[in-house]
């Protein structure tokens, strides 16, 4: 479905190469080819979307890794106008689930089934992080300078986040210094008692970055990330790739599919080769051998892809090499997908429409992060589950169903396992049956309704999306690893020490979630 | 009934240097203490005849040199020596000495890695410079970033300045450092595990944090930016123990007329229409003063010896949320000789040094599962230091007495307190592995005083046993300490101050923070200000 434009009349030269067509890339080339760019987006895959393409595992049954609650800004679809090219959102529910408590339901600032304190409680604890999420909710949306050496508009920039800090008012103004490195044990610890409610509002705190309730530093600034927008989630990701796929062949936008690109083409201008600032960028050779060659390359590539893989190091300096070389983009969540053949039933729940956090207690968090850290497989997996089909049936034959879930925390490759490459057979066998022993706990009949399984691990999706480490979001949500530091420095403006090179992956600010905003902020500056 | 200018609770070396700059500017000064000894945590004490036990903090390397010489305290009988490095253990039996001669410590890395041993030196070079910029801050008070007060923007400008003068390539660096865990900021320098756990104790040392937990870098910082003599980094032993430091202080405090007072402990702080006006006792005397000065931590100040109703409200929350966490244990052991240890050569010079029996950086995180747990690993980190190697007047001749810290320790073990079977086991779980690596270790032990973290609590008023006063976290660090609102040494109560570690700089034997507060009660009664700024501006 996703092939590209083939009637086009291949053209020679085009204004920007995007390297892959994952949302970011795919955002940022709608931006560019509506400010009237010659667009072609290269993407190495058969289908475009990157972690959001739906693929089928098992005949009939189709998911996308990128299943997760996910706000995409109201500017971005009313701009690309998603809506009309079919893009759905709608309301989704976060469920606590434990065998020791009721569940407990969370949306917005709307909490059933929690004690009557810790409901309270719960006000005060979200009107807190909301009012902290909508001061940082702009900054997002900006490209942040570099810091020394600034320029009267950068130093606006910086006063202007000074001053909504001043603004918060002198007690949550200092609640903010204090609470914004806490980890999410110890914030919840001062609002909370039920251990269900503890684990759920710690869970986005938490996932995708290698950290666990009892981690300090990052948790928070994570969490407010992802309360950014108090819009509608994307409740089906399909729905959102196909979107930005109509809207970008609308706008112009070349997409070819099956076009892994091999190398960035570097060029030394004005010099020998070797002086990093005389270094341009020109094009691409895709592994066919193919050379295409651009006035401007942007990669929503990693980081560490980008510039060790596709660029390399001998266009870069050693310095800069090195930062992305320590760059922490190790994934630690597995993805189940599995193809069931009825609407799973979770005790106390009428219908598994929300996002189901399977975690009892943040110390079950915690003990499964302990296992991974030394690349053990967790004995109890903690996890997220979604019923994708129940917001698209196209997703599974009529009257079954996909559930999707987000497993915690896995590594990247098992202890005892490097003969096989990090996950030999037996040590999938085990996760798998692990997840779905958990799985049973919350829905005794799953394993009566399952018809086929799919276990992506980190480093599944490496091999298959092409994404260092398999990481989500392209490397750690971690204060180092952010803003003006996002992938690092010398690159955290979208530009790169190449000149034509820019990045709008998730290893740009702000980071990754089907969010589209490296890919926004990278087309303003590309538009620059 | 009897009348002070100031009364200063707890004599600890910050309410003793608290207590000596009051005295020293003109103030009637009363320290009282609920022991009959005073040092607080800096304490040597006979605990086995003969022997004088450091029993809490060992070694010393932040006291700043400024207040040093300002309260003469060498004339008061103070002497710190630096004592050689630390002999690193490994799981595997292999160890890694360190020299004060730089060629030497070369070498012995080089044994190991060549690559470590040159990021050695990088690694030197870039703790050196990042603890210059926190190193400028201890003694100053911190500013409070809500306020629109002349000298707190003036304060938050130096900070911004010192900031942002660092450049911003080192300035991403020093974020990096301040947030990364310990392993994280170490893997990039070296490649060895060795020496990676011989510079990972650092950061672990007194916090509930792990090598691999983010943060854990900052504390490695917060112990490397001591110095003894100037030599940055450098550790040193006080001669006659830890109470040298306490006994030193409280000498100039009684020079400037002060008057200490042990076997006091406090019942109460009086309040009287929302004012500090004194102390009652627990045995019923009463001690009236102007000044109240408390060197408890946040959390037994507000909720142990003040009534609730005398605060305003909203405080005793905070302190019940202060993160204030036991996760360190104590052994100290009179010896009847040295310990001899596998592959270490038999050099005096070597084993006069300390000893981490670190085994690696999975065994000191594993450790800190242990603690989060409510339990002790059966391989802890140890850290150890035989003082009486330099220092005759610590045991009897040709005997020794060797300092034991052990992290992790949990302040209550998951099954129920601690009794005092359990504390034997887990002393027994230290000397079981100290033998691993000593063979006879055992035979030589005279005497042994095993602390958890509850006999630090019962015996030095700490709690938890917390021996930073609060953790050093960045929720807990500089305009956050004790909490925010409060770091500038001033009580939500009128009159009334604090002065302990759980105020800015933190732990650590420094008496900054008594000195810092001593500074703010001189401002506030318009006294002449007779703290010194820290002499450290031009390293």
């Amino acid at each position: 479905m996703d092939h590209g434009d083939t009637d086009t009349v291949k053209r020679t030269h085009y204004d920007t190469i995007i390297v892959g067509a994952g949302h970011n890339g795919l955002v940022c080339a709608n931006y560019l080819a509506r400010s009237g760019k010659r667009v072609l987006v290269l993407e190495a895959a058969e289908q475009c979307g990157g972690l959001a393409a739906s693929y089928e595992f098992h005949p009939g049954f189709k998911a996308s890794v990128a299943q997760y609650a996910t706000h995409l800004p109201t500017q971005i679809v009313d701009d690309l106008r998603l809506t009309d090219h079919g893009y759905r959102s709608g309301n989704l529910d976060l469920v606590g689930l434990s065998p020791a408590e009721p569940p407990v339901r969370l949306n917005g600032a709307n909490i059933s089934g929690a004690v009557e304190t810790d409901a309270a409680a719960f006000q005060e604890y979200h009107r807190l992080m909301d009012k902290l999420a909508q001061m940082f909710q702009p900054f997002w949306q900006k490209t942040v300078p570099p810091i020394g050496n600034n320029s009267l508009s950068e130093i606006a920039s910086f006063a202007q986040l000074g001053l909504k800090i001043r603004m918060l008012g002198k007690q949550d103004m200092q609640e903010f210094f204090r609470i914004v490195a806490l980890p999410m044990y110890d914030l919840l610890d001062e609002f909370v008692t039920s251990p269900v409610l503890k684990a759920m509002l710690s869970w986005d705190g938490l996932i995708g970055t290698k950290q666990a309730p009892r981690s300090p530093n990052n948790s928070v600034l994570q969490l407010l990330y992802r309360l950014q927008n108090r819009s509608e989630v994307c409740v089906d990701v399909a729905s959102l790739v196909d979107a930005l796929l109509g809207a970008a062949r609308a706008a112009g936008v070349e997409i070819r599919t099956d076009a892994p690109v091999a190398k960035v083409e570097v060029e030394s201008r004005d010099g020998p080769a070797g002086a990093a600032a005389d270094l341009t960028a020109t094009g691409v050779t895709l592994e066919s051998g193919e050379r295409i060659a651009a006035g401007q390359i942007i990669s929503s590539a990693d980081p560490r892809s980008t510039f060790l893989n596709l660029t390399g190091a001998e266009h870069l300096d050693i310095e800069f090499t090195n930062r992305i070389d320590r760059y922490r983009d190790r994934g630690m969540v597995t993805k189940v997908h599995l193809a069931l053949s009825g609407v799973p039933d979770f005790s106390g729940l009428d219908q598994p429409d929300g996002r189901m956090v399977l975690a009892p207690d943040v110390e079950t968090i915690e003990w499964a992060f302990d296992n991974a850290k030394y690349g053990e497989l967790p004995q109890t997996p903690v996890m997220e589950v979604m019923v994708p089909s129940l917001h698209n049936s196209a997703l599974a034959p009529a009257g079954q169903h996909v559930l999707s879930a987000n497993v915690m925390y896995t590594p990247f490759a098992v202890r005892g396992d490097e003969a096989s490459g990090g996950w030999s057979v037996a040590s999938r066998a085990a996760l798998l049956e692990s997840v779905l022993h958990v799985l049973e706990r919350y829905s005794p009949s799953i394993q009566s309704q399952l018809v086929g399984t799919q276990l992506l691990t980190p480093q599944d999706l490496e091999r298959s999306h092409r994404v260092s480490g398999g990481h989500w979001h392209h490397g750690d949500f971690a204060l180092d690893q952010l803003i003006m530091m996002r992938p690092t420095h010398g690159a955290a403006q979208y530009k790169t020490p190449i000149e034509g090179l820019m990045l709008c992956g998730a290893g740009t600010h702000p980071a990754g979630d089907l969010t589209g905003l490296p890919g926004f902020n990278a087309a303003r500056e590309a538009l620059k | 009934m009897s009348h002070y200018d100031a009364i200063v609770i707890g004599a600890g070396h910050n309410g003793l240097t608290n207590a000596a700059y009051l005295a020293k500017g003109g103030f009637n000064v009363m320290v009282v203490d609920k022991n009959d000894y005073i040092g607080g945590a800096a304490v040597s004490r006979e605990l086995q005849e003969g022997w004088l036990y450091s029993s809490c903090s060992y070694v010393c390397s932040m006291m700043r040199q400024a207040l040093h010489r300002d309260l003469d305290l060498s004339r008061h009988g103070l002497m710190l020596v630096p004592y050689l490095g630390t002999i690193n253990f490994a799981d595997n039996g292999d160890t890694l000495l360190s020299y004060h001669s730089e060629e030497a410590a070369y070498n012995e890395l080089k044994r190991v890695s060549r690559h470590d041993a040159d990021a050695m030196f990088r690694i030197q070079a870039d703790l050196t410079r990042y603890s210059q910029l926190i190193r400028k801050t201890l003694l100053r008070t911190p500013p409070d970033p809500t306020s629109f007060k002349p000298r707190d923007i003036s304060e938050l400008l130096f900070l911004a300045k010192e900031f942002w003068s660092l450049g911003e390539k080192e300035l991403y660096e020093y974020i990096r450092f301040f947030t990364l865990s310990a392993a994280d900021f170490l893997d990039e320098y070296f490649e060895t595990d060795i020496v990676k756990t011989s510079m990972a104790g650092a950061g672990i040392i007194g916090t509930a944090l792990g090598v691999y937990s983010p943060g854990s870098s900052y504390i490695l910082l917060h112990h490397v930016m001591g110095d003894v003599d100037g030599s940055i980094g450098a550790w040193g032993l006080a001669r006659g123990g830890m109470g040298a430091i306490s006994n030193a202080i409280a000498s100039a405090l009684q020079s400037h007329g002060g008057e200490i007072r042990t076997s006091a402990p406090v019942e109460q702080v009086l309040v009287k229409d929302g004012k500090a006006v004194g102390v009652a006792l627990e045995n019923g005397d009463v001690l009236n003063a102007d000044i109240v000065v408390s060197n408890l931590d946040a959390r037994r100040t507000f909720t142990k010896i003040m009534a609730k109703e005398d605060l305003p409200p909203g405080i005793y929350e905070k302190a019940k949320n202060y993160k204030i966490r036991g996760s360190s244990g104590k052994v100290n052991i009179a010896l009847s000789g040295l310990p001899k240890f596998n592959n270490v050569p038999d050099n005096p010079y070597i084993n006069r040094g300390g000893q981490a029996f670190s085994g690696s950086m999975e065994t000191m995180e594993r450790a800190y599962d242990c603690w989060k747990r409510g339990t002790w690993s059966d391989d802890p980190f140890i850290e150890s230091v035989i003082p009486s190697a330099w220092d005759p007047t610590v045991a009897p001749a040709g005997m020794h007495w060797m300092s034991n810290f052990i992290q992790y320790c949990p302040p209550e073990l998951a099954d129920g307190p601690w009794t005092p079977e359990k504390r034997d086991q887990f002393g027994q779980t230290v000397i079981d592995k100290i033998e691993r690596y000593s063979p006879g270790f055992k035979d030589l032990i005279v005497h042994m005083e095993v602390r958890t973290p509850w006999e630090i609590e019962q015996e030095i008023g700490l709690t938890e046993g917390n021996i930073f006063q609060g953790e050093l976290t960045i929720d807990q660090l500089l305009f956050n300490r004790p909490f925010p609102g409060f770091a500038q040494y001033r009580m939500p109560i009128k009159n009334m101050y604090m002065c302990g570690s759980s105020t800015h700089p933190g732990g650590g034997v420094s008496s900054a923070c008594g000195a810092n507060a001593a500074r703010e009660i001189l401002l506030d009664l318009k006294r002449p200000n007779t703290v010194p700024e820290d002499d450290c501006y031009d390293e």
